[in-house]
């Protein structure tokens, strides 16, 4: 085995504990490169039918290229895929400039998907996080159980060790599942371009500019960049000293928003 | 063309120096992005000290606030022989389930030592929990040389005690390094002030430690987790966990002890493999229609665990609220899940001094070390963990949450 081959096996590992524990699983499906990538690994986990349904929480200001890339796959691979908006705070107005960032982010990802739980009933949700991504992420577990208020006790998290999780939660909870937490960015770009798997073209270089993390249009900003094809992206990521999220705003407005949307829930 | 990698956790008492060393290493390999450096200089600033490297790792504010790391974390590290995750655990006695959490991750360790304070009650709870989780490659760093004016003699006499330790309970450490973490001496680059030293730096040093391998030529154990319906195949999912599974081979599926051959091993878009080996995930069909369920073990006909309802085992209790030895807990090893029916707990250790605090006890505290023998309501499939990691650990749980890691002994 080499390295992309045990970080996959770990994942699968990760997505079929879930399942053999969680019958109303969801997979939180941003339609970025990671939660693609967990997307790609949970069709292997599961020989192509996904036996639960993809969620994207839709804050309507996402870029036009994310939308056809979710409409176009989800079709191809065959998806259930359940679409959520805070449509209550979008009639009332709410966006990045209506308000502070951390406000907006708050009602139009974690209230939507607040509601979307409550509604669906869900036990447990896949996301792609990885611990490279910040340092908060660095402190997570594979298994994280929220409160009903969504909350994350990060001082009190449950041990996890040779492979078994968290078990079932009852009423009140339900379990993050973060099977990606082990890749780095490099190897999601690494195990892209082995497997050929589809990333939505914000990522490809455009007259100099392209995007390394994808999210709402008006809370995202390009980098300079000429790669233009997954082996310049590996080859420029193989070099680069900037962080990931640099072109990302809520990561800019206190050394702790991280930290405190984590606590509250944020994905 | 990938590297190699590692994993591999920093332990000690709190304060000694794991965090700060993580940083200083990343700070002086040029491994963090500027805008990281500056966060963490700005901090430190309004804290009112000098730049913590530390804080590259205690990323929660109240960790920095009070300069204590509370819950493990990871980082990725590179040298031009491999690649590295950097696993930081705290050393607070309070959050020693968050310790355990992050070494059970880990392949190698750094236990390291405040030269000015020793050896510390959670130095030796740490170096015992690394032998319990089966961690043999250990090298000791002994920090804060700076403290003691880089004195060769103190060096000498904390090594002492050290080793003197780690021989007592069969750690032999591969190295023994003095360094600065805050000054940076021997971190990335060789002190000046040490030259009756004559070692490596910390980050050559790690080279030096060697990634183990898969155990693939082990007898084959592959633990069902899953039996998914695809189509008009049964497919029984699960991770290889020693030896290696092949198409055709003659199984036995433990504790059932029935008996099938293996008909195909599983791809999703790609062409069945002949065999699959120690570590990989996989799903394989089987030639007969038998009845298989997640938690029984197939194995290699040939060469069969032990299937008992009785065992002894080392158990390292970590919840508040004591375990008393007629508890209803429930046991999880690999895949199995069974359901405790009684204890005997013979003795209960302290897991930093070793002693024997009470022999055949009627209940087991947070962070106390039970010898005890476990007795199950159904049999459970089990190996020795010093022979057989995989099938030789287990956890226990209480309700939701797993409140004991053990290990099953002679
Ligand atoms: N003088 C001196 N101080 C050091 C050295 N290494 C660490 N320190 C200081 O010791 C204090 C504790 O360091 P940490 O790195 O947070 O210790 P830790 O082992 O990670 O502590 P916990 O994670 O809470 O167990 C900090 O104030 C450091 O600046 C050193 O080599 N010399
Ligand atoms: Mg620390």
């Amino acid at each position: 085995m080499n390295i992309l081959d045990e970080l996959e096996s770990k994942s699968i590992y990760v997505i079929r504990e879930a399942y053999a524990q969680f019958k109303k699983l969801a997979l939180l499906w941003s339609i970025g490169k990671d939660s693609t990538t967990l997307l790609w690994l949970a069709r292997k986990a599961f020989f192509g039918k996904l036996p639960f349904p993809l969620l994207h929480i839709d804050t309507s200001y996402k870029f036009p290229e994310i939308y056809d890339f979710r409409d176009k796959y989800s079709k191809e691979f065959g998806l259930r895929l359940i679409i959520s908006q805070n449509e209550e705070a979008l009639a009332a107005g709410m966006g990045p400039e209506a308000s502070d960032k951390l406000a907006c982010c708050n009602a139009l990802k974690t209230q939507a998907l607040k509601m979307t739980i409550a509604r669906e009933k869900f036990e447990a949700l896949l996301l792609g996080i990885r611990r490279d991504e910040h340092g908060i992420r660095a402190k997570e577990r594979y298994f994280s159980p929220r409160d009903s208020e969504f909350k994350w006790n990060y001082k009190d998290q449950p041990p996890e060790l040779w492979d078994q999780f968290k078990s079932s939660a009852d009423d009140q909870t339900h379990l993050r599942v973060h099977p990606l937490l082990h890749w780095t960015e490099i190897d999601i770009w690494r195990y892209i371009q082995r497997e050929n798997i589809p990333v939505c073209p914000l990522y490809f270089a455009k007259n100099g500019k392209r995007y390394r993390s994808i999210g709402c249009h008006t809370c995202c900003g390009p980098i300079d960049s000429q790669a233009d094809t997954i082996d310049k992206i590996v080859e420029e990521l193989e070099t680069t000293t900037t962080a990931e999220r640099a072109g990302r705003a809520q990561d800019k407005e206190s050394a702790y928003t991280m930290q405190k949307l984590r606590a509250l829930g944020y994905m | 063309m990938y590297k190699e990698k590692l994993k591999f956790v920093i332990v000690g008492h709190v304060d000694h120096g794991k965090s700060t060393l993580i940083g200083r290493l990343f700070f002086d390999t040029n491994s963090l992005p500027a805008e990281k450096i500056a966060e963490i200089e700005k901090i430190s600033k309004e804290l009112g000290r000098d730049v913590e490297f530390a804080f590259m790792m205690d990323h929660l504010q109240e960790e920095r606030d009070q300069g204590i790391t509370i819950d493990t974390a990871q980082a990725f590290f590179h040298t031009d022989k491999r690649d590295y995750v950097i696993i930081d655990a705290p050393g607070h006695v309070e959050f020693t389930k968050n310790m355990i959490t992050g070494a059970s991750q880990a392949e190698a360790a750094v236990l390291i030592v405040d030269v000015a304070e020793g050896v510390r009650e959670q130095t030796r709870r740490h170096a015992y929990l690394l032998s319990m989780l089966g961690i043999k490659q250990i090298a000791v760093v002994i920090n804060k040389m700076d403290r003691v004016k880089f004195s060769k003699q103190r060096f000498e006499e904390v090594t002492d005690d050290v080793l003197k330790f780690c021989d007592s309970i069969g750690i032999k450490p591969m190295q023994i390094l003095p360094i600065s973490a805050k000054e940076g001496d021997n971190v990335a680059t060789r002190s000046s002030h040490m030259d009756w030293h004559a070692g490596a730096t910390f980050l050559e040093m790690l080279d030096k430690f060697t990634v183990p391998s898969k155990p693939a030529d082990k007898p084959m154990r592959f633990p069902i987790q899953d039996v998914y319906k695809i189509g008009d195949k049964r497919i029984l999912v699960g991770r290889v966990e020693s030896g290696t599974i092949c198409r055709g081979q003659d199984v036995v599926f433990l504790p059932s002890a029935s008996r099938s051959k293996i008909q195909s091993i599983e791809q999703f878009m790609k062409p069945p493999l002949k065999s699959a080996s120690a570590g990989e995930s996989i799903g394989v069909t089987l030639e007969n229609s038998l009845f298989v369920e997640r938690g029984q073990i197939a194995c290699a006909a040939d060469s069969q665990p032990q299937i008992t309802d009785s065992f002894k085992a080392s158990l390292f209790w970590m919840s508040r609220q004591p375990m008393t030895a007629d508890e209803k807990l429930l046991i999880k090893c690999a895949t199995q899940e069974i359901a405790i029916k009684g204890c005997k707990i013979h003795r209960r250790i302290d897991s930093s001094s070793l002693e024997i605090i009470e022999e055949e006890a009627a209940e087991l505290r947070n962070n106390e070390i039970a010898e005890l023998t476990i007795t199950t309501k159904a049999p459970i499939v089990v190996e020795r963990f010093y022979d057989f990691p995989e099938l030789g650990r287990f956890v226990a749980v209480r309700g939701h949450d797993i409140v004991a890691g053990g290990i099953i002994t002679p």
